[in-house]
């Protein structure tokens, strides 16, 4: 009691709000201010957090995401209330769905006008109800500390999520004594932290043990919890494979023999296959998701399943599970290494390289030179200039991201940053401002297409504002890509609404001041990456690539994982179709 | 088949909420919602029943303890309780029924609350299917109006789970420095 009343000061709800951020460690937040928000931006003068103004909330959310991703620490995004609020949606179920550390700060009407539709009022905790890890409805000053308090504790532990704090304007405005001690967290209902049992143990090892072709299901919470080098360990002792879903990518190097690729609708032929034929599928920190499983009931139908995962509610969700081992991967593998066996699976090894076949030949990179500039090209020429750099790759959502999962290496874990279970068009941009401000040392590629792209373009002010030096790639092929091969698949290639009449994306970045240019034929890729990468500031690069190019392999929604859809054989059909 | 959990969360605004949205976002169904103080005034009770499958009904459990606001969740489908619902039933009762609707409800254990010219209004409580069966006998008289509590459980003998609370003292885990998510 005494320490309270030495500690414990007068302060605005606005100014405890800054303070706290402060003690949890936050050096940036990503905001757009107005009315029910003033408070909170008029105590900022005094804070030493810099704050970066967005162009549009749903950037800034964006923001924050690629700023968790890239770092591994809460990002912070504030905005005002009604349309502030909701443009934030978006953001925040994208973080949702992709289990990331976000906390997002918005400004809410006067407590005593609550409920009478006052001018930019909405009931934003009652909108992301469903797509918050948590949030909260603040409005006394008093509650600020161990609301945020709260909030950075509930979004980053256990399965990380965004949590929502709506503070009402009185309650930034009105002051209150400020004590950090007091306010500790008070969550008596929420327990992160769980482990298995011992017999859970124990029967994971045997399942290991007693496995001919096993296969490891590497996901996000590889990542999440830390676990790579735990990972690798446990691959390389038990000789086990490694397949990697979208979010996976990073947690085992790429180059190690180990190393399959992604699993799923684009994954490639032999990953797919391996799971197939597969009689223990280890899933470790990944959550099924119908991208990677195709039909559920023909999903590894001879495997039995072991799967390590955080989140309890995860277990038996989409595919029945013989073991379940729930709490942190990191612990977890911790727990199970000293007891893995040493066992020489290279016959299932060598049968997993017969199942490569062809796939070799149908490559694209080892097609030849047809004169057309394939995306694959430009992703790969790209991975090959900057493989030896600290590179973080952000891409958007369609055929672009697909192809840079297939044809960009990623050696290092938060190298590739990407919206996984949401699939958000107009992500790339914002939440590559996040990765950079999150690490200005990394050398930072949008990967984006040219539909994506204009969903949150307005975010390049945000770059030049902010001096930083972001480099984009924008996958220009004149359509909704991804939305084009369904159609060509499966509507008898009704192009309904899919065709692109894009602005001249080289002058629109010097319009922003952003050095851009247009590249055309293979030849100029590199030599436009690497001007780019000389280059002081943000660069632009518009790569007008084969407007209806198709990404090989696909499992059509629904088919079985097995049955893919592969590249033709003669890369030439492509070309000749037109 | 049936399943009945009774759920411990916060006293705090918008919890039944939470708890409601949960159900309509996971598509499982609600067969019946109360809610309720308890000896505790910062816990609230309720009892849910849905129809859910093993593997559901231990999903269930597993989201509701994804909402923050909740302290403790005990499914006890197959565990002996004492599970009451209340209904308030009022039938029409002309001067030749009255004696008869009397005699039921005496026979269920069921007390008249109310009584007008041409209506009786009984209140009776306990298990579900013991309320349908004196629906069922009254129904031929005309039930002009009911409304029922839906269940609230409880479960036998002394054993209850101690459900955790909020106190300055006890947090440990906020405490501890979890090295997650880095």
């Amino acid at each position: 009691m005494k320490d309270r009343t030495m500690t414990a000061k007068s302060m605005t709800g606005a100014s405890i709000l800054w303070e706290c951020l402060e003690r949890e460690g936050v050096q940036v937040v990503f905001g757009y201010p107005g009315g029910a928000i003033l408070p909170a931006y008029d105590a900022l003068k005094g804070s030493k957090i810099h704050h970066i103004l967005v162009r549009h909330e749903q950037g800034a959310t964006h923001m924050a995401d690629g700023f968790a991703r890239a770092s591994g620490q809460v990002g912070v995004a504030i905005a005002t209330s009604g349309p502030g609020a909701t443009n934030m949606v978006t953001g925040i179920a994208t973080a949702m769905l992709d289990s990331s550390p976000i906390v997002c700060i918005t400004g809410q009407v006067g407590s005593k006008l609550i409920g009478s539709d006052a001018f930019q009022e909405t009931d934003i905790t009652g909108v992301t109800l469903p797509i918050t890890k948590h949030n909260y409805l603040v409005t006394h000053a008093s509650e600020v500390a161990r609301t945020v308090r709260e909030a950075f504790y509930v979004a980053r532990s256990g399965r990380p999520g965004p949590v929502l704090i709506d503070i009402t304007k009185d309650a930034q405005q009105t002051t209150c004594e400020f004590d950090w001690e007091a306010a500790r967290p008070q969550l008596p209902g929420y327990r992160p932290d769980l482990s298995p049992e011992q017999s859970e143990y124990d029967e994971a090892l045997e399942l290991i043990r007693n496995s001919k072709r096993p296969v490891i299901l590497a996901g996000h919470g590889i990542i999440i919890s830390g676990a790579m080098s735990e990972v690798r360990e446990f691959a390389e002792k038990a000789g086990i494979p490694v397949a990697l879903t979208l979010l996976g990518i990073g947690a085992f190097p790429a180059a190690h023999p180990l190393n399959l690729g992604m699993m799923g609708m684009h994954g490639e032929a032999w990953v797919n296959h391996t799971i197939q034929e597969a009689d223990l599928l280890l899933a470790f920190g990944m959550r099924f998701d119908d991208r990677v499983t195709g039909n559920l009931k023909t999903y590894a139908a001879n495997a039995k399943k072991i799967h390590i995962e955080i989140d309890p509610a995860e277990i038996n969700k989409n595919v029945k599970v013989d073991v379940p081992l729930v709490g942190d991967l990191r612990e977890v593998l911790h727990q199970l290494l000293p007891h893995v066996e040493s066992i020489d699976r290279s016959e299932w090894l060598d049968s997993i390289d017969k199942l490569k076949g062809d796939a070799a030949v149908r490559d694209i990179q080892n097609l030849p030179d047809s004169g057309h500039l394939y995306a694959a090209h430009v992703i790969n020429d790209l991975w090959r200039e900057t493989r030896d750099a600290d590179t973080v790759v952000v891409t958007d959502v369609g055929q672009h991201q697909m192809w840079e999962a297939q044809y960009y290496k990623h050696e290092k874990a938060r190298s590739l940053i990407t919206s996984g279970g949401l699939g958000t068009m107009g992500f790339a941009l914002p939440a590559a401002i996040g990765a950079k401000v999150a690490r200005p040392e990394a050398e930072v590629w949008v990967i984006v297409g040219d539909g994506g792209f204009q969903m949150t373009l307005c975010e390049l002010a945000t770059i030049v504002q902010e001096k930083l030096k972001v480099n984009i790639a924008i996958i220009n092929n004149g359509f909704l890509g991804m939305v084009r091969q369904w159609q060509e698949f499966f509507y008898e290639r009704n192009y309904a609404a899919t065709p692109l009449l894009n602005p001249d994306f080289e002058k629109l970045g010097e319009a922003y001041g952003i050095r851009s240019m247009t590249v055309t034929e293979r030849s100029q890729v590199v030599p436009a990456v690497r001007a780019a990468r000389q280059h002081d500031g943000p660069v632009l690069i518009n790569f007008r690539v084969e407007q209806e190019d198709t990404v090989y392999p696909m499992v059509a929604a629904g088919a079985s994982l097995h049955e893919m859809i592969r590249r033709p054989s003669k890369i030439v059909e492509t070309a000749e179709d037109e | 088949m049936l399943n009945t959990y009774v759920v411990y969360v916060e006293n705090k605004p918008g919890v039944l909420t939470r708890v409601a949205s949960l159900f309509r976002r996971r598509a499982f169904n609600i067969d019946s919602l109360t809610v309720g103080r308890t000896e505790k005034p910062e816990v609230s009770r309720m009892t849910i029943t849905a129809e859910a499958d093993h593997d559901q009904a231990r999903r269930i459990e597993a989201n509701l303890y994804k909402l923050v606001n909740v302290l403790l969740v005990e499914n006890i489908t197959n565990q002996p309780a004492i599970v009451r619902d209340l209904a308030m039933i009022k039938v029409a009762a002309t001067h030749e029924a009255r004696s008869h609707v009397l005699e039921l409800a005496s026979v269920f254990r069921a007390r008249v609350v109310d009584v007008a010219p041409d209506s009786l209004t009984i209140e009776i409580t306990g298990a579900e299917d013991k309320i349908d069966g004196l629906l069922e006998v009254l129904r031929p008289y005309g039930v002009l109006e009911m409304v029922r509590t839906g269940i609230v459980a409880m479960r036998r003998g002394k054993g209850s789970v101690p459900v955790p609370v909020a106190s300055s003292s006890d947090h440990d885990a906020a405490e501890e420095d979890v090295s997650h998510s880095v």
